[in-house]
């Protein structure tokens, strides 16, 4: 059982191919008050240096993970990505219409709203010359494997709401 | 090989002027009007002048170039949507007098592409078709040499026109108005851009990839198409903010074929400049391949189509 508040975390490690490298490396999380949710050793697959990539999911307080990080690395364990949130992509779209006039903020509740996406930046301009067009870039976070889903979810609202999405190249995020 | 060579405009000319330097000859060259033929081999320099002078290339009626001797017939009218005709005629015409076709004119693959293989299929002739995408980028014997099968996406800038307006929209931010007027002034954009800047341009050499990669069944119909009218520079900024730029790319895949103005990192291979095109094949046993080079242009494009001439011999 985990405290309130506490928030999930994926950590991507990288371990060199000796044995108790994995405890070694997971001793710092559980030392920070870390708890771990689930570990996955890719023991088959090596990366071009010879290491094994190891994704670690754990639960923590708000506070404690950016002092997680620094003990791994000071227990000289490679931290290859510490996502502070407990989305493992991010996707980038740029809207452009009526932003404005077709609710900006409601645009971006309900893509909150669906539950796979969260905005993590939006960047706003106006358009020189043209009455009520304006572009925006939108930066979300999504959940492993759902980018296309929230794609659809974007082009769904934007359909509805008339605007023009340009969007990513899925598996070129 | 001789050669007839149907249309006169860029590609049309370039074929006819470079086909001598491949060892082939030309029996006869037609535009919409007129026809030169003879079996001896044509005066190209002289028919090419008449055309420039007097607008025609010759005396005889343009349908007479079909009935010539030749061994392969250059299709290079320009493309039409639809039924493709007339250049899906004289397709049929040669396949079924059993000749070679080559194709400059993308609209026969395009739009009628099943219908070419089934008189393909009855016919001692082939059909080839490597001018029709991005011009001299050789795209589609490059799908050939790796097995379509093994193919599980292709996707490319495919226009030059838009990319060239993209490209300048975002280098200098202005209006996409003032580049497409300036784009006209060089002439990298025709007069009536709407084939090139709404994406049906791109969307046709997505159903014929789309058709060679997933055998047949594509028309301009099957391509989700939206071209880059609505993309203001503010967008290409706050892409640019971002280490992105925006790009109108054609794709292929299991779900599908599209065309669309879409984000793509700065220093990605698909972010190619002015009218430059791009070919990116994903394959199952040797990852990504990406060609680029130019899409356009009379000796560009011929030099696919002679390719294509060589393949048959």
């Amino acid at each position: 059982m985990s405290e309130t508040g506490d928030r999930a975390h994926t950590l991507r490690l990288e371990l060199v191919d000796e044995p108790g490298e994995l405890l070694r490396a997971l001793e710092p999380i559980a030392n920070n008050g870390g708890n771990l949710l689930s570990i996955f050793h890719e023991r088959g697959s090596l990366t071009p240096r010879g290491h094994i990539p190891v994704e670690v999911d754990l639960e923590c307080a708000p506070h404690r993970f950016e002092q997680i990080v620094a003990a791994l690395r000071d227990a000289g364990v490679a931290v290859i990505a510490a996502d502070a949130e407990r989305y493992g992509e991010a996707i980038t779209v740029l809207l452009v219409g009526d932003l404005v006039d077709t609710d900006l903020s409601d645009t971006l509740s309900r893509l909150e709203a669906c539950s796979s996406a969260s905005v993590a930046d939006l960047s706003l301009t106006d358009e020189e010359g043209t009455e009520g067009i304006s572009s925006a870039r939108l930066r979300l976070a999504v959940q492993s494997g759902s980018a296309a889903q929230t794609l659809e979810t974007v082009r769904s609202i934007a359909t509805e709401k008339d605007l023009s999405v340009v969007e990513p190249l899925v598996g070129e995020l | 090989m001789r050669l007839a060579i149907l249309g006169a405009g860029d590609v049309g000319r370039s074929v006819a002027e470079l086909a001598g330097e491949y060892g082939h000859s030309v029996v006869a060259l037609a535009d919409s009007t007129s026809a030169v033929v003879d079996e001896s081999g044509v005066d190209v320099a002289a028919a090419l002048e008449r055309k420039n002078e007097a607008g025609t290339v010759g005396d005889a009626a343009p349908e007479d170039a079909l009935n010539a001797d030749y061994d392969v017939l250059v299709e290079a009218t320009p493309t039409t949507l639809g039924d493709a005709e007339p250049g899906f005629g004289h397709v049929r015409a040669a396949l079924e007098a059993d000749r070679h076709v080559v194709l400059a004119n993308k609209g026969p693959v395009a739009e009628r592409y099943d219908d070419v293989r089934a008189l393909e299929r009855d016919s001692d002739g082939e059909v080839r078709f490597e001018a029709t995408v991005a011009g001299a980028i050789p795209a589609l014997s490059t799908i050939d040499g790796v097995g379509p099968e093994r193919v599980t996406a292709a996707r490319g800038v495919l226009n030059g026109t838009a990319n060239f307006i993209l490209t300048r929209m975002a280098a200098e931010g202005p209006s996409y108005e003032h580049v497409l007027a300036e784009a006209q002034d060089l002439g990298v954009a025709e007069a009536d851009p709407t084939f090139d800047v709404e994406g049906t341009d791109a969307a046709l050499k997505c159903a014929i990839l789309a058709n060679v990669i997933h055998g047949g069944g594509y028309a301009l119909e099957d391509v989700d198409v939206e071209g880059i009218t609505n993309v203001p520079p503010s967008a290409l900024e706050l892409a640019a903010e971002d280490g992105r730029t925006v790009r109108l790319i054609g794709e292929v895949t299991a779900d599908g074929a599209r065309v669309g103005p879409r984000l793509v990192p700065e220093n990605d291979a698909l972010a190619v400049s002015g009218t430059m095109n791009i070919v990116q094949l994903e394959t199952k046993h040797a990852g990504r391949l990406n060609i680029s080079g130019r899409g356009a242009g009379g000796p560009e494009t011929a030099t696919a189509v002679l390719a294509d001439v060589r393949r048959l011999d």
